[in-house]
């Protein structure tokens, strides 16, 4: 047998590999780097964080933070990232209802509703969420009449300038009510570990549905009635040519609410359809022939094997609603893409920084929620012996 | 004596209550008064939602007309007529209007192909998914752009409508498909090196938003070339938008490799074959039939996402249809929700016919599964 030559070497070709592999990322990113450093000199632009202090100059039209034209433009970034985070909390809220509603009624026995549910899953899922947000705000929204002759119902107003909402104001003694919620959520929490145990040593189910809920609405409803209700709704008033007072959505946020929330609710529809589809129709069968009850068979053995489906997907369609909400960006909505990335880069020019944190933002939500959602994953996965 | 009867009784028919149309109507509709309720619920949706939509768009719809007039008429529908008078724009954006027969010829010539790649009945598919792939870019290239053969130039900032967006979208997936495979590769690899890379290439682009990519392909992309190096805005949202979706391609194309039994790769290695040679003769064929519904599905993603472009000032459809919008000749109430009709309409269709292809696609791959 003749020597090997050294190329043919496994161990020494793979070392080889992946030496090339790794100089050539290395000399990518030098290289890029050296083109950036060169035409940033070039083109006299800044570098580095610093502008993050300087003041910003521009208004943002919803801020839930304390925000002025005097402000730097690290607090923009505050502003924007809240907003962010306000339209994929919202978002993610409404999606959830409606997806779980669709998804159930598209398994509906009543064709009708099943057949409408799947029309709806198939129109919205199909066309551009871009075209969506665009349609709701443009053709709908600013189509709708000015303040004077508005849409109502009750104390909220509908009209081309936004949403307008009676807004809770508390009074002084609401801290106590809150106080009793938060005590009411911990015997709460208490009374269920005690349950658990209980059922566990003397096998009787542990029912506290009622008792929990009654702890969790009457125990604030108490404190509230004894503080001498420290809560009214401040009702938005026509005034001269606009609304005051109340609590405004502007028409923005409602456009990108409504297509994020229709469109993401398609989805999750499908996925919440295929959940239940894929709990085998013995495991139902199983469970009545236990002599368990139906609300029980679906509480304690459909739906947990469901969930278990569900869960993956739905939390990457909640990713998606979060990155979707950048959108944002084509109607002036100020979150992270419009405001951050879109007039904050305008201004100062620093491209590379402002890009680098806006991505970096998107990053840590996703990383985040897949580190949570692998150990999730992990605690519910099945245990095969 | 028998107590078992020797001939048969004759066939009763069902009762009434499971027949025919009332039956149907009985047991999918009214079976209970629940369900009764959900069905008036549905009517209701459906009287609520169906007539005002069919008066909008068909029969209170102005078809015909040279401008707004026409439209401004109270309670008028859609306002189709201009849609009519925009299609050109719709379809080529300003492209040179003598030259559009060039993009008509690509149009069809794609069409064309898509139909024999699709039909299974074809004859040399294989060469013709080559020709697809390698060569009718090429022809597409040099038509569109001219430049060559006497054709003239048509700058790309004259492109828009259906052309951007189809440009986009069938770039983005040729161009991800062979990245996609390498990535996925890469992060199935035993070698550490790859993997990690792979693994941050792939997470990195998943994890943020498309218009972040866009905005860093329109104002950084610059940065990163040499002084005096640039691309036109369409090349750079172009290798934008490839980039970011061969990391989802990979993620489709990962799923088919782990699909595949052990047993493949043993049996490939126990016939003296490589590295390269298994995957390329094994497993990446058998691989790629398996997601071929999931690759359908990134490419209608993509096709969606391709509006997109218009944040950063590339005129797809949708964007040449809001920017028909500032026409002073056509402001009517009804333009703007007419023009997104339209466009959703072309948009929707795309899709759907997608989507009912690779569910087809998934049912007969079933069917091979199925069988053994």
């Amino acid at each position: 047998m003749g020597k090997k030559a050294i190329w043919n070497d496994p161990r020494i070709r793979d070392w080889g590999v992946q030496f090339l592999a790794l100089l050539l990322v290395a000399g990518f990113i030098l290289y890029v780097t050296f083109n950036v450093v060169d035409n940033l000199a070039r083109l006299n632009v800044a570098s580095g964080f610093g502008f993050l202090g300087h003041t910003a100059g521009f208004g943002i039209s919803q801020t839930l933070i304390e925000y002025s034209e005097s402000s730097t433009y690290g607090r923009a970034f505050l502003v924007s990232l809240l907003n962010t985070l306000l339209v994929a909390g919202l978002g993610i809220i409404l999606a959830t209802i409606l997806g779980f509603l669709i998804g159930v009624a598209r398994l509906s026995r009543n064709w009708l509703v099943a057949k409408l549910a799947a029309t709806y899953i198939e129109i919205f899922r199909n066309i551009p969420l871009l075209l969506q947000i665009l349609f709701w705000y443009i053709a709908v929204l600013s189509n709708l009449p000015g303040p004077r002759r508005s849409f109502h119902l009750a104390d909220m107003f509908l009209n081309k300038r936004g949403l307008y909402l009676p807004a809770p104001v508390a009074e002084p003694g609401f801290l106590w009510v809150g106080a009793a919620f938060l005590l009411a959520v911990m015997a709460c929490i208490f009374l269920r570990v005690a349950l658990r145990r209980r059922q566990e040593r003397t096998g009787r189910p542990a029912r506290a549905l009622w008792p929990m809920l009654g702890l969790l609405i009457g125990a604030p409803g108490l404190v509230f009635w004894m503080m001498g209700m420290p809560l009214h709704f401040e009702i938005p008033e026509f005034r001269g040519f606009n609304f005051t007072g109340g609590l405004r959505v502007i028409p923005e946020l409602l456009a990108l609410l409504l297509a994020l929330s229709i469109y993401t609710a398609a989805f999750i529809a499908e996925i919440v359809r295929s959940g239940i589809q894929a709990v085998n129709w013995g495991q139902s069968e199983a469970a009545l022939a236990l002599g368990l009850k139906r609300s029980q068979s679906l509480r304690l053995v459909v739906i947990p094997q469901a969930l278990r489906v569900i869960i993956p997907p739905l939390t990457s369609q909640y990713l998606n609603l979060t990155k979707n909400s950048s959108l944002a960006a084509a109607l002036a909505y100020p979150e992270l893409a419009s405001v951050f990335a879109g007039t904050v880069l305008n201004q100062t020019g620093q491209a590379i920084e402002v890009l680098a944190i806006t991505m970096g933002v998107y990053l840590s939500i996703n990383l985040i929620t897949a580190l949570l959602m692998n150990m999730y994953n992990a605690r519910i996965a099945l245990v095969e012996r | 004596m028998s107590f078992s009867r020797a001939t048969y009784l004759p066939a009763r028919r069902p009762p009434v209550s499971r027949e025919g149309v009332s039956g149907w109507l009985r047991q999918n509709l009214f079976s209970s008064p629940g369900n009764t309720l959900l069905t008036l619920f549905a009517l209701y949706i459906i009287w609520l939602t169906l007539p005002p939509l069919l008066d909008w768009a068909l029969f209170d719809a102005v078809w015909r007309g040279e401008g707004r007039e026409a439209c401004l008429a109270e309670d008028a529908g859609a306002c189709w007529a201009f849609v009519v008078a925009k299609f050109g724009q719709f379809i080529y954006g300003r492209y040179t209007i003598t030259e559009r027969w060039r993009v008509d010829i690509v149009f069809i010539t794609g069409a064309l192909l898509l139909a024999l790649l699709l039909s299974e009945r074809t004859p040399g598919r294989r060469f013709i998914a080559a020709f697809a792939l390698f060569v009718y870019p090429l022809i597409a290239y040099v038509l569109l752009n001219g430049g060559m053969f006497g054709l003239e130039v048509v700058e790309t900032s004259l492109w828009g409508g259906l052309l951007v967006t189809l440009v986009v979208a069938v770039t983005g997936m040729v161009v991800a498909l062979p990245l996609g495979i390498l990535l996925a590769l890469g992060r199935r690899s035993e070698l550490p090196a790859l993997r990690f890379l792979s693994v941050i290439y792939i997470e990195l682009w998943r994890g943020v938003p498309l218009i972040t990519v866009l905005f860093m392909a329109s104002v950084m992309l610059p940065l990163f070339l040499p002084p005096g190096v640039n691309f036109d805005k369409l090349l750079r949202v172009l290798i934008g938008v490839a980039l970011f979706s061969s990391a989802y391609m990979a993620e489709v194309v990962r799923g088919g490799l782990q699909a595949i039994p052990r047993g493949q790769y043993e049996a490939a290695a126990a016939l003296g074959l490589g590295y390269w040679r298994a995957h390329v003769l094994i497993i990446l064929p058998q691989a790629l039939r398996l997601v071929i519904p999931g690759m359908v599905n990134t490419f209608i993603g993509l096709f969606k996402d391709t509006t997109l472009v218009m944040v950063v000032g590339l005129f797809d459809l949708l964007g040449s249809v809001q920017v028909n919008f500032s026409d002073a000749n056509w402001a009517a109430p009804q333009t703007a929700a007419t023009g997104y009709a339209f466009a959703a309409l072309i948009f929707w269709t795309a899709c759907f016919a997608m989507s009912r292809y690779s569910i087809r696609v998934e049912r007969r791959l079933n069917i091979g599964t199925r069988r053994e």
